[in-house]
């Protein structure tokens, strides 16, 4: 269940994007506290990713409200705000299809996560003087104790395009965790993994969310991992919201059953 | 075997046919009649079949060692490159890099005799390249931003030093910030409209400013002097001291050189910073870089500022070690050039660059008795560089940073 608080970290009230005539987000409302879990499911083209990309600035939301609560900081809407503005303000995101800088070593990868987050300039950069030298020490340090986090501290200075698949999806975790967010959004974080690494992100997940004090929304197609794990959830079909609630109402919601979950689930 | 025997013979065809007009038929314009040369053909023909012949055989050998390998079950190492390795030793890198040094500082003693500088002169105008290239290997290498017109940066640094001389009389020394400055605010200039663009799109919008550039340059004859460029730039100023033709030269060689230390030094400072990984960051995902929190813009206008202020700082030295300048030094093909060092040498590579362009400027120079066929050597080079080596001459190379405080912890665990 929450731990704790139940204060509004994210409030989204009717987000709707249009793509010319196709609306791929229709009205969607959504809120989550400090400390929660909360998943993101339906079938795929129902506008989740979309969503996604509203609310972290790829997109602009044709109509609706998105608007942050920080815990340290003024509430603001960040409707139309830059992607980096958004990350910097706390909230930060992986990719369904993954999007790392393969051509950079994992260490690195999680170092421009930093960036946001430190201030050496161009002159500062050249002129290398104490406090420039100081930001990097603790960047690289910052950086490999995420690493530790997620497991991947041995393989530091390999190029991240070497790494497993599953690896590949924990390192866009750290990155993500590097901006010190209050908010973590997780794309498919799953995708493509076997059971046994499903199992291990799942704790991996939890933990984080326990020792980075960070909420979580993800977006999974795993339906054991997002009943595990959720506090609560939200269903979307066809760009619209169709339901809400704790795993345990959404697995009996027959709206739901219909749309996605299917009858074995039922059973 | 029949099978590369029929692709050899296809390919020896194919030869022999797109050679024919070039190889095989002559027009005598006096005699009015055309020559055919069959036996040329045979032996296009011939050569053709025998080299692909023994490409297959390569290929094959290659392949069937690939194969015994796979079933003697061994692990495979990938080896770490040379240049990996070297970059890993400080300490012999170290030595190969005072080495470097010393040989660059001796160098116009050990080529120049009495009134004899041509070597140093070829010198300075490969250097002067090889600043180019570091220059838009910050734009093109390490933030990935294609930019054709680089030489306009260039044109820009040489017209402020020669213009404000001419007009209102400023040294050399005055100059040679102002034009780094200028060519700064030049790349903001071509940063601002393009921020959006990617691809394709940038490629020709730079393009099109490298052009404008150039024409404007030829045109505006008032102020640029026109085709006709500007004569009678003065010389790099030594403490007013009167120098001969050789030690003016020997002067430049050293001017640039402290350019080109002074240009790897920063570069390669930048590189391992902050800024610095925030430019590769978006030249190897630019959606995922802005996610991370890095400012787009405030990255791609300083990685065009910066590369061209290197371009505008040369540009003086260009100017003043010249004397002359004129439209026809800043054409496409030397933007063309650069961009081929940069690509050659390996993106982002320091090390690579500088090889590439000195190679690109040195070569030339010296295999003058070959050139007629240097477009197509150079052409030729290009093709198979891209076959064999893509990534350039030397890759991008790998950082390591230490744990520092894992490495303190575990000390503090053992007292």
């Amino acid at each position: 269940m929450t731990s704790g608080s139940r204060d509004k970290l994210l409030e989204v009230r009717g987000l709707t994007m249009d793509f010319g005539g196709l609306r791929a987000v229709d009205q969607v409302n959504l809120d989550i506290h400090a400390g929660e879990i909360v998943a993101l499911i339906g079938p795929n083209g129902a506008g989740k990713t979309t969503f996604f990309n509203c609310v972290t600035g790829i997109y602009t939301p044709s109509s609706g409200d998105v608007l942050i609560h920080p815990p340290a900081g003024k509430s603001q809407r960040i409707n139309g705000m830059k992607p980096n503005r958004i990350t910097t303000l706390g909230m930060a995101r992986t990719f369904q299809n993954i999007r790392l800088f393969p051509a950079m070593t994992v260490l690195e990868n999680v170092m421009i996560g930093r960036h946001c987050r430190t201030s050496t300039n161009i002159f500062g950069a050249i002129w290398r003087g104490e406090a420039a030298r100081r930001e990097e020490r603790s960047t690289v340090e910052r950086s490999y104790r995420l690493l530790e986090k997620v497991g991947l501290d041995g393989l530091a200075n390999e190029f991240s395009r070497n790494l497993s698949y599953g690896a590949q999806r924990r390192l866009e975790i750290a990155r993500a965790l590097a901006t010190d967010p209050f908010l973590l959004l997780l794309d498919e974080p799953a995708a493509g993994m076997n059971p046994q690494e499903t199992h291990e992100l799942e704790a991996l997940i939890s933990r984080i969310r326990g020792e980075e004090k960070v909420a979580i929304l993800l977006i999974e197609h795993d339906m054991k991992l997002v009943m595990n794990i959720s506090d609560r959830i939200y269903v979307m079909e066809y760009g619209k919201e169709i339901a809400t609630g704790t795993p345990q109402e959404i697995k009996k919601n027959p709206q739901v059953i219909e749309a996605y979950l299917g009858e074995e689930a039922h059973a | 075997m029949i099978g590369s025997f029929k692709k050899s013979l296809g390919i020896s065809l194919w030869f022999m046919f797109l050679t024919l007009p070039l190889i095989v038929v002559k027009v005598n314009t006096l005699n009015n009649t055309v020559e055919w040369r069959w036996a040329n053909l045979i032996w296009v023909g011939l050569a053709a079949f025998v080299i692909s012949g023994l490409w297959q055989l390569a290929v094959k050998q290659q392949e069937l060692r690939r194969l015994k390998f796979a079933a003697s079950g061994r692990k495979v190492t990938i080896k770490p490159s040379l240049a990996q390795r070297l970059f890993d030793d400080p300490v012999l890198s170290r030595r190969l890099l005072a080495g470097a040094a010393v040989l660059a500082v001796a160098f116009p003693w050990l080529v120049s005799t009495g009134q004899n500088f041509y070597h140093v002169n070829i010198m300075v105008s490969a250097l002067i390249f090889v600043v180019l290239g570091l220059g838009l290997n910050i734009t093109v290498g390490l933030a990935g931003l294609l930019d054709l017109g680089y030489i306009a940066f260039f044109a820009v640094g040489a017209y402020t030093y020669a213009l404000l001389n001419s007009h209102f009389g400023f040294g050399f020394w005055l100059c040679l910030p102002l034009g780094g400055l200028m060519g700064m605010l030049f790349g903001m200039v071509l940063g601002f409209p393009i921020l959006r663009l990617r691809g394709d799109y940038l490629a020709i919008v730079t393009l099109g400013f490298g052009s404008i550039t150039k024409i404007v340059l030829e045109n505006w004859d008032t102020v640029t002097g026109g085709a006709a460029g500007i004569a009678n730039i003065p010389r790099p100023e030594l403490f007013s001291l009167v120098l001969d033709g050789r030690e003016k030269s020997v002067y430049s060689y050293y001017l640039i050189l402290a350019l080109v230390v002074l240009t790897i030094f920063v570069t390669n400072r930048l590189k391992n910073s902050r800024i610095g990984r925030a430019w590769m960051a978006l030249r190897e995902d630019e959606i995922a870089c802005v996610a991370m929190g890095v400012d787009m813009a405030r990255t791609k206008l300083s990685a065009y500022a910066l590369g061209a202020f290197w371009a505008g700082l040369v540009g003086v030295i260009f100017a003043a070690h010249n004397s002359f300048i004129n439209p026809d030094s800043f054409t496409f093909m030397d933007s063309a050039m650069i961009l081929a060092m940069v690509v050659l040498g390996g993106m982002g590579s320091i090390l690579g660059v500088i090889i590439a362009a000195l190679a690109l400027k040195l070569l030339p120079e010296y295999l003058r008795a070959f050139a007629e066929y240097r477009m197509l050597v150079f052409g030729g080079v290009m093709v198979l560089m891209m076959i064999f080596r893509p990534q350039g001459l030397i890759s991008n190379m790998r950082r390591k940073y230490e744990n520092a405080a894992l490495a303190e912890e575990k000390n503090n665990d053992v007292r």
